[in-house]
């Protein structure tokens, strides 16, 4: 039995932090549904989860700055500020350069919001189990 | 907290798409507003969306999000030029017989205005979706 809470709750606070980023991505892509030059964005969710879990990702190599005119690379662009954001590949981009598709957008909002509320409800197992516990009812 | 940032961004959504129908209900409202001189006639209106970024400061938040919602950077005049109609009895008419309407497309302002509702429900769908998530996630270990 993990004494820790933290222990106990496991993966799922986690995956719910990471699964609420996602929210606001897909959000983002429907907000700019109409914007032209747009380009969605979704996230590498098992990259998030790694990386949230402060696991090392692997194929992040990084360019080191040593001097002041150095180019920082990756390192210096919003691409090592998140590195599992990746852009979608676009199945009909539209001519203004938008490659938002609402109706994927929704879908991947819906399943989304039905895994988050998967992992609240591991959650809420968890903590009623834990009370079980305390309670002894 | 970042839960809230998604219903900044719908709302960002809303008001963007809320605009674009009001520039829509403007051009269509005086798609009929006809003047007797070219240059003084009603100039059909659009709005510019742009995606606003979020700054990344140094080692910015590990949880910020690159995007951060839409705006509406502009509303520009378009330039098309104003049709000519041949009406000697009109009130309005300049000295040769000719009004001028303004160069309102009405079938493409009605097309535009049912992508900007659609667009306006999505973005209503997502906040509510949000605001049912975080409600639940307010509820969690109560049972």
């Amino acid at each position: 039995m993990p004494t820790s809470l933290d222990q106990y709750v496991g993966v799922h606070a986690t995956a719910l932090d990471v699964r609420a980023r996602r929210t606001e991505l897909i959000a983002n892509n429907l907000a700019n549904a109409d914007t032209p030059g747009f380009k969605a964005r979704d996230m590498d969710f098992r990259a998030a989860m790694a990386r949230a879990a402060g696991e090392q990702t692997t194929g992040g190599v990084h360019l080191t700055t040593t001097q002041a005119g150095h180019i920082g690379g990756a390192s210096s662009t919003e691409a090592a500020a998140n590195p599992d954001l990746k852009y979608r590949t676009p199945l009909a981009p539209a001519l203004d350069g938008n490659t938002v598709d609402a109706q994927l957008e929704q879908a991947a909002f819906a399943e989304n919001a039905v895994r988050y509320q998967a992992t609240l409800t591991f959650l809420n197992n968890k903590f009623r189990g834990l009370l079980t516990a305390i309670m002894g009812s | 907290m970042s839960s809230f940032k998604a219903f900044d961004i719908a709302g960002s959504g809303m008001s963007a798409q809320s605009v674009r129908l009001n520039t829509t209900a403007s051009n269509l409202a005086n798609a009929e507003s006809v003047s007797g001189d070219a240059a003084s006639v009603y100039k059909p209106r659009h709005p510019i969306f742009e995606a606003v970024r979020a700054q990344l400061a140094a080692g910015a938040a590990r949880d910020g999000n690159a995007n951060a919602a839409v705006r509406v950077s502009g509303i520009y005049e378009s330039p098309a030029p104003a049709t000519a109609r041949y009406e000697p009895g009109n009130p309005l008419a300049d000295p040769n017989g000719y009004v001028y309407a303004p160069a309102v497309n009405v079938v493409e302002e009605m097309v535009n205005m049912i992508s900007a509702s659609r667009s306006y429900q999505n973005n209503v769908e997502v906040m509510n979706t949000s605001k049912e998530l975080l409600m639940a996630t307010l509820r969690l270990g109560q049972g």
